[in-house]
């Protein structure tokens, strides 16, 4: 096997970082907004925070529409395949390894930059855990489409509490997902990708070459 | 308002001008007018009576005491298509003095009529005992008295309907001036119902006849303006807006020029979804299906100053002082210093309310009376007058009320509510001159031919008056958390769920557990690494 040679990649392209950063700033706004109108704080009004929510909620679905845009056209959706192919390894390593002082059991590819648990993950908050919220929020917001039907408030009730568990679960993704930035690297350095769009990554030989013939932007020239 | 004004802007707002251009007219501007009444001949001489008056007037309008006739001013007599109940002054009991029936001369002050002194008959047959100038005085000077069954005083004797020292009616000067009814003729009845101002309704007070803009923002008078009859458009003497089958829900709109002459609803000028399309303003249009305009837009009634009667306790009427004498004491101050009564030996105990919350219902705008001929439960609070609705049926929508309590008299043996004799200086029967309640119900239900065991006793009751006058300008509308909220207004109302109301519930309950799990396991997950040291290995 060649050596490997670390390089630092671009592995999140501008639109991924924008997509990501407003993302979160949207889901803290909703989050903060969310729990307000449950009663849970009382730091801003029912009637503002309405506004707010339904705002947020409406420009992160239009931000929702460019990104499946995106990942659609650029092929960036094969980051998020599932895979066995250590998974287990992975699952292991965060539950029993970690505590031994072993080493991450994935080698981060710029052609795949999560590791198979995380690829999981992010599948499923995109599969289940994002339409579940968007889905119940719009027929939430649109309660006046379909009050006419039988036992409406009832339903009203059923959505606004699924609604409420969703968001709820998206909430516990966020904590797991922040403290898992803890892990390996330190912090600063998990989140420093996601705001330069650079990772250090090991590189065959044959992947720098490609890299540097056909690709030369997402290399960082290295320092002499 | 900002949606208002935006929404009004166009074709609306000239609609809206041109519907309250009668009113402006003719307050202080009867010229305006094709005639000039005190041009007219037969105007012009002295009157000696209030039917002598009428019978000038019908000397041209030849219809009008027809008209009159046909209508509830008219009748005090209301069968209501919904409920099949006979109701109006003459028939129904209210939570304040009862019933007219036995009292004729004090309640029928205020009929549109001169000399109705017997409510087992209808009003008097003639048609100069229609009262034109009640209404139709543009003078300022023509009243009637407080127990003359509706004459107006010819010497200063005595007290007028709103309480003031009467004067000599200058008959003449009040024929001559005639117009369009203005808030006086309205207010001069409707704002003392109950027997003061603002007893009754709670939203209907003298605070109406100049009310700043912040206290009724279509009356007051350095702004739109209106006069009743603004709003509460008529057709041949009928005006609409009826207590007793309300309009709940005005799904007609606003209709085109020349349409709709026959409501008195928000809806008829405003449409039914008045605010702009705004983020907000589109979710308050979601709100009109279920809440009336008037649960936001009027924060609370009995507002500009005068306070409105929220409680009567009829059962400690009666005390007297050492030498017999009638007690009062008068403990409520209002706002202005003017103190008012907490106990009459003639009425009991009052209690007194300024800007006043209103009490929700859902309202299909259906109320059902509890005639004298209803069976009570006096274990319970009796509704005098029970607002009919419910959520879900699809018709009803969330109005305010004020919630008039009291302690009434019924038949302990039937379980009626009773009719009682109050007013009768000289009979020996009548409660306000005898102070014995034995006989004054008897009096009472002998007068309205009801059966009575003779055996009475109290029980608490509560009335529903909807509130729908005093509008407040669009940014004193309720804010959202008002209602949305748990301790908001609307906590005690039930059957539907409400975002930002109902506590916890099963989804919240258990994203809160997979939350508080994710903290915790993500807190003992660091709390091993920090054990065993384990810095978490790096990738290489």
């Amino acid at each position: 096997m060649s050596e490997l040679h670390e390089r630092k990649v671009k592995v999140y392209p501008r639109f991924e970082r924008f997509w990501h950063w407003s993302q979160m700033a949207l889901i803290f706004v909703l989050l903060f907004t969310g729990l307000g109108l449950n009663g849970l704080h009382g730091l801003i009004p029912f009637g503002p925070a309405v506004m707010i929510h339904t705002l947020a909620a409406l420009a992160l679905i239009l931000l929702w529409v460019f990104a499946i845009f995106w990942h659609l056209t650029t092929g960036t959706w094969v980051h998020y395949v599932p895979t066995t192919e250590g998974l287990f390894k992975v699952a292991r390593f965060y539950a029993y390894g970690i505590f031994k002082g072993e080493h991450h059991p994935y080698r981060k590819a710029y052609w795949r930059k999560h590791n198979p648990l995380q690829a999981l993950t992010y599948l499923a908050l995109k599969l289940i855990l994002f339409p579940a919220i968007w889905v119940t929020g719009l027929v939430y917001l649109g309660y006046n489409f379909w009050e006419s039907a039988p036992d409406s408030s009832l339903w009203l009730q059923v959505v606004a509490n699924l609604h409420i568990l969703v968001a709820y679960a998206i909430a516990a993704f966020v904590v797991a997902h922040v403290y898992l930035l803890t892990v390996g690297h330190s912090f600063r350095e998990h989140v420093r990708p996601m705001i330069t769009g650079f990772d250090t990554v090991a590189l065959t030989p044959e992947e720098e070459a490609y890299l540097e013939q056909d690709e030369p932007a997402r290399l960082k020239p290295e320092r002499s | 308002m900002p949606a208002l004004s935006s929404r009004l802007a166009g074709a609306s707002l000239a609609a809206l001008f041109a519907c309250a251009a009668p009113g402006l007219a003719q307050e202080g501007a009867a010229g305006k007018s094709t005639a000039d009444h005190s041009k007219f001949e037969i105007l012009q001489k002295e009157f000696s009576s209030g039917p002598a008056v009428t019978e000038a007037c019908l000397s041209c309008h030849t219809e009008a005491a027809d008209q009159v006739k046909h209508s509830v001013h008219w009748q005090w007599e209301f069968d209501n298509p919904e409920t099949g109940q006979t109701l109006g002054k003459r028939h129904v009991i209210n939570a304040f003095c009862g019933n007219v029936v036995g009292n004729e001369a004090r309640c029928t002050s205020c009929h549109t009529g001169y000399g109705w002194d017997d409510m087992s008959s209808p009003p008097p047959q003639q048609s100069s005992a229609v009262d034109c100038l009640v209404c139709h005085d543009n003078s300022g000077q023509y009243t009637k008295l407080a127990t003359g069954a509706g004459h107006p005083p010819l010497e200063a004797k005595g007290k007028t309907i709103t309480g003031a020292d009467a004067w000599a009616v200058d008959l003449k000067k009040a024929a001559q001036s005639v117009g369009l009814p203005g808030r006086e003729n309205c207010g001069g009845c409707h704002f003392y119902g109950g027997g003061g101002d603002n007893v009754k309704h709670g939203d209907l007070s003298s605070a109406l006849y100049e009310p700043t803009r912040d206290v009724d923002v279509h009356m007051a008078a350095d702004g739109l303006n209106f006069t009743c009859e603004t709003c509460h458009v008529s057709d041949e003497h009928v005006f609409a807006g009826s207590r007793y089958n309300v309009t709940a829900h005005d799904t007609g709109g606003t209709g085109l020029p020349g349409m709709r002459r026959d409501v008195a609803t928000c809806e008829s000028c405003h449409g039914d979804s008045p605010h702009p399309v705004t983020i907000k303003g589109v979710k308050l249009n979601d709100h009109t299906d279920k809440v009336a305009c008037q649960t936001c837009h009027i924060p609370s009634f009995a507002r500009g100053g005068v306070a409105t009667k929220t409680f009567w306790d009829w059962s400690t009427a009666g005390k007297l002082d050492e030498n017999g004498k009638p007690i009062s004491e008068e403990e409520f101050v209002q706002s202005d210093g003017k103190h008012l009564h907490t106990y009459l030996s003639t009425k009991g105990h009052f209690e007194w309310g300024e800007d006043v919350e209103p009490h929700y219902a859902w309202f299909n705008g259906q109320v059902e009376y509890t005639t004298a001929d209803r069976t009570i439960d006096p274990s319970q609070v009796v509704e005098v007058n029970r607002i009919g609705g419910a959520p879900g049926d699809g018709v009803s929508r969330i109005w305010p009320f004020k919630r008039m309590e009291g302690r009434q008299a019924y038949d302990t043996e039937l379980n009626h509510l009773v009719y009682n004799h109050v007013w009768g200086p000289a009979t020996d029967t009548a409660f306000w001159t005898n102070f014995d309640w034995a006989r004054s119900i008897e009096a009472g239900m002998k007068a309205a031919g009801a059966e009575y065991s003779g055996h009475f006793g109290f029980v608490d009751t509560y009335m529903y008056w909807p509130i729908t006058h005093m509008v407040a300008p669009s940014g004193d509308a309720l804010d959202c958390e008002e209602c949305h909220a748990r301790d908001g207004r609307l906590a005690n109302l039930a059957g539907f769920y409400m975002p930002g109301r109902e506590a916890m519930g099963p989804g919240g309950m258990l994203g809160l557990l997979i939350l508080a799990a994710s903290i915790l396991g993500v807190a003992g997950h660091a709390a091993i690494r920090l054990f065993t040291r384990g810095k978490g290995g790096s990738h290489e």
